[in-house]
C-alpha cells in the first residue's frame, strides 16, 4: 500500500506536467505569457546553479521558522492557560473571533510602521497566520479533556506542573496537532504575501521581482519551489508529532 | 490500631439543584483489611458516597475520617478504580503503572521493582510494553489494579469496577481482588449492583435505599474465603438480600412518607 501510494503520487505529477505541456502545444500561447514545463525547469536549474534560489529559500525558511515557531510556542502556552480558565477565555474569545478572520496582510501598514522593513514584516505576518489556528485548537483540546484523566491525576496527587506536562499536554496533543497542521499550511501561504511587504529577499520577493521584470519562467519556478517546500514542511511536522508521541509512551525511559 | 481505618460520621449530601438530599445521615465504620460492598439500586447515592470517601466530592454536612484525619481532597491513601479504567492511552502498560510512583521518594530501582511486582500480581508482566488499547477490557482493569497496588494505598475504592466485563473475566478478577486482600490486608470498598459479586467479595454488605440515600441494612457475610458461588450458604445469603430488595418494593412505610 505504501509503495502504491508513491506510485500514485508519481503518476499524479506526471499527469499534471503532461497536461501542462499539452495545453502549451495545443494552445500555442506566447512563451512569455505562459511558459512550458521545460522552460521552467531550465530556469529552475539556472537558479539552482547560480545559488540564488538557495539564498531565497534559506531566507524564507529562516523567517518561517522564527514566525511559526514563536507563534506555536506562544499559542500553546496561552491555549493551555486559557483552556484551564474558562471564564477568562469567555471574556477573550469574542475579540479573538473578530480578529481571527482578518487576513494578516490587512495589518501590513501597521506592521511596516511598527516593525520597519526587512525580515520583521514577513515574520509578524507568519506569526499572525499561525497563531490563531494553534490557539483555538489548543483551547478546544484542553476544554475537551476527559474528566476521567483529571480524576486520576487528583487521586495520585499530581502537582500543577505535572498535571500540565503529564496529563493535559499529552491528552490534548492529538487535537493540538491538527491545529499545528492547519497553521503550517496557512502560515506558509502567507509567507509569500509577507515577503511582498518590504522584503528584499526570499521566495515571495523572488516572485515580485520576477513579475516586475516580466520574467514568468522565474515566477513559475518559484511557485513550484514554494509548493514542494510546503509539502515537505507538513511531512516534517508529521515526523515531529510521531517523535513527541513516542516520548510520551514512556518506551524510551 | 485503636480507631477504624474509615469512619463516616452523620454524613449528609445534597446537590444545590436537587430538592431532596442524595445521602442522609450516613454513619459507619470500616476496619482495617475489611472488604465492604455497598449494594443498592441506581440513584441510591452509593457512587456519591464512594466519591466522598475518596475525597472527590465534599459532604454537605458530617465528616469522613481516614486514619483519624478528615478527608478534604483525594489522596494516594485511597485509590479509586473506575468502571472505565482511567488508564492513560498515550502511555505503555509499564509507564501507566509507573505513573503512580513518579513523584514518590523511591529510587529508580525500587520503582521498577514495584511496577514489575504489581504487573506480576495481576499476571501482565509480559505485556509491559503494550499500549492500553491493545489490551482487552479485563486486562486494562488489571493494569489499573496494578497501578493502584504499586503505590500501596491503604484503601482501594471500586466503583462498579467489573460492570463492563464479561462474566468469566469478572469472576477471574473477583478472585484476584480476594487474593490481593488476603495477601496485603488492604481495605477494599466496593460499589456494585451485582448481588452475587457483593456476597462473593464482601465481609460486610451495606444495603442502601434511595430517596434520600440511607443505610437500609448491614449484612455480615460469615462464609470462609474461597467462597463457592453454588453452595447452599451462598444461596442463603442471596435469598436474604433478595428479600431485602423485595421489601423495598412494597409501599413505603409511614416514616418515609412524611
Amino acid at each position: 500500500m505504501k509503495g502504491s501510494k508513491w506510485l500514485y503520487a508519481l503518476a499524479s505529477f506526471a499527469l499534471a506536467i503532461g497536461l501542462w505541456q499539452l495545453v502549451i502545444i495545443v494552445g500555442d500561447y506566447p512563451e512569455a505569457l505562459f511558459p512550458g514545463p521545460l522552460a521552467v525547469l531550465e530556469k529552475w536549474c539556472a537558479l539552482v546553479a547560480d545559488g540564488s534560489l538557495f539564498v531565497h529559500i534559506g531566507v524564507s525558511l529562516y523567517r518561517f521558522i522564527i514566525g511559526y515557531g514563536s507563534a506555536v510556542i506562544v499559542a500553546i502556552i496561552a491555549g493551555v492557560l486559557l483552556g484551564r480558565l474558562p471564564r477568562v477565555w469567555a471574556l477573550i474569545d469574542p475579540v479573538v473571533q473578530v480578529i481571527r478572520p482578518v487576513s494578516p496582510i490587512a495589518w501590513s501598514p501597521f506592521i511596516v510602521l511598527w516593525f520597519g522593513i526587512g525580515d520583521m514584516p514577513a515574520i509578524v505576518i507568519i506569526f499572525i497566520a499561525a497563531f490563531f489556528p494553534v490557539l483555538l485548537a489548543t483551547v478546544a483540546a484542553v476544554n475537551r479533556i476527559d474528566p476521567l484523566y483529571l480524576k486520576v491525576a487528583s487521586n495520585f496527587e499530581l502537582s500543577q506542573k505535572d498535571l500540565i506536562w503529564k496529563i493535559i499536554l499529552p491528552a490534548a496533543f492529538p487535537a493540538i496537532g491538527s491545529g499545528l497542521h492547519m497553521a503550517i499550511g496557512s502560515a506558509w501561504i502567507f509567507l509569500v504575501a509577507g515577503e511582498m511587504v518590504g522584503a528584499q529577499s526570499g521566495l515571495g520577493y523572488l516572485i515580485v521581482d520576477a513579475r516586475n521584470a516580466l520574467d514568468l519562467d522565474t515566477v513559475l519556478a518559484a511557485i513550484v519551489t514554494i509548493g514542494v517546500i510546503g509539502l515537505a514542511l507538513d511531512h516534517l511536522l508529521r515526523i515531529f508529532e510521531h517523535a513527541i508521541k513516542k516520548v510520551w509512551t514512556g518506551k524510551t525511559i | 490500631m485503636t480507631y477504624p481505618v474509615i469512619h463516616v460520621d452523620a454524613l449528609h449530601k445534597q446537590f444545590p439543584t436537587a430538592t431532596k438530599p442524595v445521602l442522609s445521615n450516613i454513619s459507619l465504620s470500616i476496619e482495617h483489611g475489611e472488604i465492604v460492598a455497598f449494594l443498592g439500586k441506581s440513584g441510591c447515592g452509593k457512587t456519591t458516597l464512594l466519591n466522598m470517601i475518596g475525597g472527590f466530592e465534599a459532604p454537605t454536612a458530617g465528616r469522613i475520617l481516614l486514619d483519624n484525619e478528615i478527608v478534604t481532597k483525594p489522596s494516594k491513601k485511597s485509590i479509586m478504580l473506575l468502571q472505565n479504567y482511567g488508564l492513560l492511552p498515550w502511555r505503555t502498560v509499564y509507564s501507566n503503572v509507573l505513573f503512580s510512583l513518579e513523584n514518590s521518594p523511591l529510587s529508580k530501582e525500587q520503582r521498577h521493582e514495584r511496577v514489575i511486582n504489581g504487573l506480576t500480581l495481576v499476571g501482565l508482566e509480559d505485556r509491559a510494553n503494550a499500549m492500553p488499547n491493545e489490551l482487552s477490557g479485563g486486562m486494562q482493569q488489571r493494569v489499573a489494579i496494578a497501578r493502584a497496588l504499586a503505590i500501596e494505598p491503604e484503601i482501594i475504592l471500586m466503583d462498579e469496577p467489573f460492570a463492563a466485563l464479561d462474566t468469566f473475566t469478572r469472576y477471574f478478577l473477583q478472585d484476584e481482588i480476594v487474593r490481593i486482600n488476603t495477601q496485603k490486608r488492604m481495605t477494599i470498598l466496593l460499589v456494585t449492583h451485582d448481588i452475587d459479586e457483593a456476597i462473593y467479595l464482601a465481609d460486610r454488605i451495606v444495603i442502601l435505599a434511595p430517596n434520600p440515600g440511607r443505610i437500609y441494612k448491614e449484612i455480615t457475610i460469615q462464609l470462609p474465603r474461597q467462597r463457592d458461588r453454588a453452595s447452599q450458604d451462598f444461596q442463603h445469603y442471596r435469598e436474604l438480600i433478595f428479600k431485602e430488595f423485595q421489601l423495598s418494593h412494597e409501599p413505603p412505610a409511614i416514616e418515609y412518607n412524611i
